[in-house]
């Protein structure tokens, strides 16, 4: 039974609940029981709300009872990532700095979570404030892939990805700047979704780089993804940035799964070369599977992503070294008293703490971002960098003209193993290649597997990309993609990963 | 550890012999919104410390700003006032410096995209003529917190123990104003920099977007100044001067520094760009931060923002609703009141305009308004160190009060003499001008005939007086009607008595 329970879909289990099969309270601690037996492994959390969860389990258990009528989520529970602010739970962003920090207010996100009765379980890990592609930047240690303990789960969205992968929760939130929904997704055999720029509210998620952060869901199947996307989307009068208009009706989209008639453009930039032999094998599978669903495919040309990965480390570098000036030791967080001196200033104190407090990935950005942006240099770099942002924006919007979705293979490889790109950060950077031109334009990308790469068994990500708004399309064509593979596997793709309690066990 | 040592001066006219002053003026005026600019909290002035305070304005991790649309209102009032273009489009950007009262450790303020820009304002001067002062710009910014240093003699930094900081201030919606350089004042220059800052403390009060108070910071003045060479036209090395904070320090400042420039200059130095701090008590500047060009506080538009574009309709409708301007008031005022320049000056340096403009309206003549606004009262206002407004307002003193005693005067029940003794128990609080004639029995006496006896026992007593006027001698009379006042211990209508001897003597 609870074996049942934690590997079911969201939907299917918001049908049962609804229908009082099943009770929030035995669902949630089914998940907690299944993290108190695989988590020591995987390390997908970095702090378990079990108490918290329970009581909002039964609460919506009681008002479910008491004939309430409830939202479609209302009592699934949910992992929300630890860039979130949580009121009356701890807030890290994986770093050291925010050690102890507990919030005193909800994130826009997590108010919302709330409000359709979602039980949290927990903060989930990652890359410290959300910069890297494996959570090994993580001040808490890594967290693991379900696939293989041995290699990285993805990044920063590593904990997200990771804890739906080993059904410690049915759904997580995620945030991607450059690809940390959706790369996580596609090395742990998991579906994520980062809506158009402004589709869901950024208030209480701690930015990386403003212009570029977008939160979203993560789940195991693409309606899961798109019903949790409906419940964080919309507009908010706290984010100057959020868009005022109605959220994209993406539930209804993965419901109908219809693709016939739509024209599926492949980005010729974005395929053979770089990309691993399997990952470009399922790739082309997966385009085979729209062709036979009723799509037409055509190819398109995006010349300037050629220079995205560029634009966007000096973009995202330079916002986040503003955004991160506040970690100063001031007001909240670690305060370190630097070594050798009696009486030290304020200024000695933020220089103490943000380099004891800081990993060297956030130091390393901080100063490039400092460089970038400095007087004589602004122009060359962080001006030229608009200006090919500015470039992306037209070569998207020009495929958009000849299809109606754009597609590629989510990241180069499968996932890596631990410590392969940790000293090579440019290694590291590359494997965001094909994510981070939607973040520069705006754009909402989805991330699915296509199936597992033949040479080493582990799954590969599809990417689909729509213009700005029309975030609907991707649940049109994910579903009917997902539909196609499943047929085609006769299970879940990950109902053949490894048993981790198995692992658990032996650890 | 105070070291206010004066620098070396030249005096005032020997400085203006050989040099030219170029004079700048950085105003900052704290809007007098209800809430902040870039969130929902109170900006009442002395509350609590950091009683007024949110996410947001604390700069908590994940926090977002929302702009003010009073604040842009009233920034686009204050540049059209300013007779300013208006930005039809304009960005916020972070101006990036640590420092412990700015809770993001970045200023989110306008850089290279003011919201109004290019514009003057005429100054009058004491001579009636005009000056005109450029406007280079008028952009928006916040306000940070305010540090306390404690355990100091000085309540500055050095020597101080601790240091706690309020951030009710941080995040009030701030303009800052900043002129051209103004060259050609010469020997004017301190009078012309005054005469400016009282003109836009008026304009700025007369738009009723802040409370203008100096004394309490809600308007800051910065003044820049150089010199150079009479013969020369290139500006040499300025300094700035922060937050003078009156009238007269602003024309005190001006004259330190011409002083200090020119002695510098005249003994082949060179003068060092910096920030001076003004000591109020001893009138003199002393060195602050150093200011080098390679101070970078790499500027970049703010992300967290969208930008604020005004369309044309509303900059229209926002300019329908400016009041008329001060100087064109004061020329319509004082034609309506029928008051010589002298005296029209003298009612503006003592700024009773509005009181004397309320007053009219109450039904009062000008030259009563002005006579008992600017007697006694002013007298005592300027004992207390206040301002008749101020002063009369604490008092409870009212225009209405004017109307009445003036009405007490032209209906005979007061002469001259006595409504000053009434005018007096008013400023003492014995009440209404009705209630202190009644309580202390002032009333000119109507009886004809106390009035005849009083008469008559004046002639009897004064018989070559008498036969004077008797003989034709009409002026002589004067004597008798003092006495005939002092018989009737002044509550006598002088006229009256006159008339009665007359009658009495020539018949």
């Amino acid at each position: 039974m609870t074996n049942e329970l934690i590997t079911a879909s969201a939907a299917d289990l918001a049908a049962r609940l609804a229908a009082r099969e099943i009770s929030s309270a035995e669902l949630t601690q089914a998940c907690l029981d299944r993290t108190a037996a695989v988590d020591g492994v995987v390390h997908s959390y970095l702090h378990v709300d079990a108490e918290g969860a329970l009581a909002a389990a039964r609460a919506i258990d009681e008002r479910r009872a008491a004939g309430e009528s409830l939202p479609t989520l209302a009592g699934v529970p949910i992992a929300v990532k630890d860039v979130m602010t949580t009121k009356g739970l701890p807030t890290t962003c994986g770093s050291k700095i925010l050690e102890g920090w507990i919030p005193p207010y909800d994130s826009t996100v997590v108010t919302r979570l709330k409000a359709a009765g979602m039980p949290i379980l927990g903060k989930t890990n990652l890359d410290e404030f959300a910069m890297g592609s494996s959570t090994e930047h993580s001040a808490y240690g890594p967290s693991r892939n379900p696939w293989d303990l041995d290699r990285i789960p993805g990044g920063s969205g590593g904990g997200s990805s990771s804890v739906i992968a080993s059904f410690q929760a049915p759904l997580a939130t995620g945030t991607d700047t450059g690809g940390s929904i959706r790369q996580p997704a596609a090395v742990t055999g998991t579906v994520g979704t980062k809506p158009t720029y402004g589709g869901v509210s950024r208030y209480g998620l701690v930015a990386l780089a403003s212009s570029l952060d977008q939160a979203g869901p993560c789940a195991r199947t693409v309606l899961d993804t798109a019903l949790l996307h409906e419940v964080m989307a919309g507009h908010d009068p706290m984010d100057s940035t959020s868009i005022d208009a109605p959220v994209p009706a993406v539930v209804e989209a993965a419901r109908r799964a219809d693709v016939s008639g739509m024209k599926i453009g492949i980005i010729r930039e974005l395929t053979g070369d770089g990309f691993q032999a399997g990952v470009q094998q399922r790739f082309d599978e997966a385009v085979q599977h729209l062709v036979d669903a009723g799509a037409e495919v055509v190819e398109v040309s995006c010349p300037s992503f050629t220079y995205a990965l560029a634009a966007y480390y000096l973009i995202l570098p330079s916002e986040a070294s503003s955004n991160l000036a506040k970690f100063d030791a001031m007001r909240y967080g670690m305060r370190v008293a630097p070594q050798g001196i009696d009486d030290p200033s304020a200024e000695q104190v933020m220089a103490a703490t943000r380099d004891a407090g800081f990993g060297d990935e956030v130091k390393r950005r901080i100063i490039l971002g400092t460089y970038a942006l400095s007087s004589g240099y602004y122009d060359a770099y962080y001006g030229s960098a608009q200006k090919v942002r500015r470039l992306i924006a037209d070569d998207f919007t020009r495929s958009f003209e000849a299809a109606d979705v754009l597609v590629s293979p989510t990241a180069p490889t499968t996932a890596f193993a631990f410590g392969d790109k940790i000293d090579d950060p440019m290694a590291m950077y590359l494997n965001d290649i094909a994510t981070i031109p939607a973040n520069l334009a705006g754009v909402p990308g989805m991330s699915l597997p296509s199936g597992l790469a033949p040479e080493d068994g582990l799954p590969v990500g599809f990417q689909i990309l729509a213009p700005a708004m029309q975030d609907q399309r991707l649940y049109a064509v994910g579903a009917a993609l997902e539909a196609r593979l499943l047929s085609a596997w006769g299970a879940p793709l990950l109902h053949s990963a490894p048993d981790l309690t198995a692992a658990g066990k032996g650890a | 550890m105070s070291q206010a040592t004066a620098e070396a001066t030249l005096p005032f006219e020997e400085a203006l012999a050989a040099y030219d002053p170029v004079l700048g003026l950085e105003v900052h005026v704290e809007l007098g919104t209800n809430t902040k600019m870039f969130c929902g909290c109170a900006t009442a002035f002395g509350a609590e410390p950091n009683s007024q305070v949110c996410p947001v304005c604390l700069g908590l991790p994940g926090a977002l700003p929302v702009v003010n649309e009073k604040g842009v209102e009233s920034a686009i009032r204050i540049g059209l006032a300013l007779n300013c273009e208006i930005a039809s489009w304009c960005r916020f950007a972070r101006k990036n410096y640590f420092y412990p009262d700015m809770p993001k450790n970045f200023q989110t303020s306008q850089y290279d995209e003011p919201i109004a820009f290019n514009g003057h304002l005429d100054v009058e001067l004491a001579d009636g003529s005009t000056y005109r002062v450029e406007i280079e710009r008028a952009h928006m910014e916040e306000d940070t917190g305010k540090s306390l240093h404690v355990g100091g003699s000085t309540g500055r930094i050095h020597g101080a123990t601790h240091s706690l900081v309020d951030y009710n201030r941080a995040g009030i919606p701030l303009i800052e104003i900043v002129t051209k350089p103004m060259t050609g004042a010469g020997e004017r220059a301190p009078e012309i920099a005054k005469a400016y800052v009282a003109t836009l403390r008026d304009l700025l009060k007369a738009l009723a977007v802040s409370d203008v108070k100096m004394e309490q910071g809600s308007m800051r003045c910065d003044v820049n100044l150089s010199l150079m060479p009479k013969d020369s036209t290139t500006f040499g090395i300025r300094s700035e001067t922060k937050n003078v904070n009156s009238l007269r320090s602003v024309e005190r400042a001006v004259r330190y520094e011409i002083g200090r420039h020119a002695a510098i200059l005249s003994s082949g130095g060179k003068v060092t760009q910096e920030t001076r701090h003004w000591h109020e008590d001893t009138g003199i500047t002393t060195a602050g931060r150093e200011k080098s060009d390679a101070e970078d506080y790499r500027y970049f538009p703010e992300p967290d923002l969208v930008p604020v574009a005004p369309s044309t309709e509303m900059v229209e409708a926002l300019r329908a609703t400016l009041p008329e301007p001060p100087a064109a008031r004061r020329k319509r005022l004082q034609s309506a009141w029928g008051y010589s320049d002298l005296e029209m000056r003298d009612v503006v340096n003592a700024g009773l305009v509005d009181l004397i403009d309320e007053t009219v309206t109450a039904g009062a003549t000008p030259a009563g308004a002005r006579k008992w606004w600017s007697g006694e009262i002013a007298r005592r206002a300027n004992d207390a160190g206040s301002d008749v407004p101020t002063y009369a307002a604490s008092l409870a003193v009212t225009p209405a009060h004017v109307v009445e005693l003036e009405s007490l005067v032209t209906g005979g029940r007061l002469n001259d003499a006595m409504a000053r003794q009434v005018w007096d128990g008013v400023l003492a609080g014995e009440g209404t001008p009705t209630a202190v004639a009644d309580a202390r029995g002032l009333e000119l006496v109507q009886d004809t005939g106390a009035l005849q006896a009083a008469v008559d026992k004046v002639i009897a007593a004064n018989p070559d007086v008498a036969q004077k006027v008797r003989d034709g001698k009409v002026q002589a009379a004067g004597a008798l009607i003092g006495q005939v006042m002092k018989e009737m211990k002044g509550q006598a209508d002088a006229a009256a008595a006159r008339q009665l001897i007359l009658d009495t003597l020539v018949g």
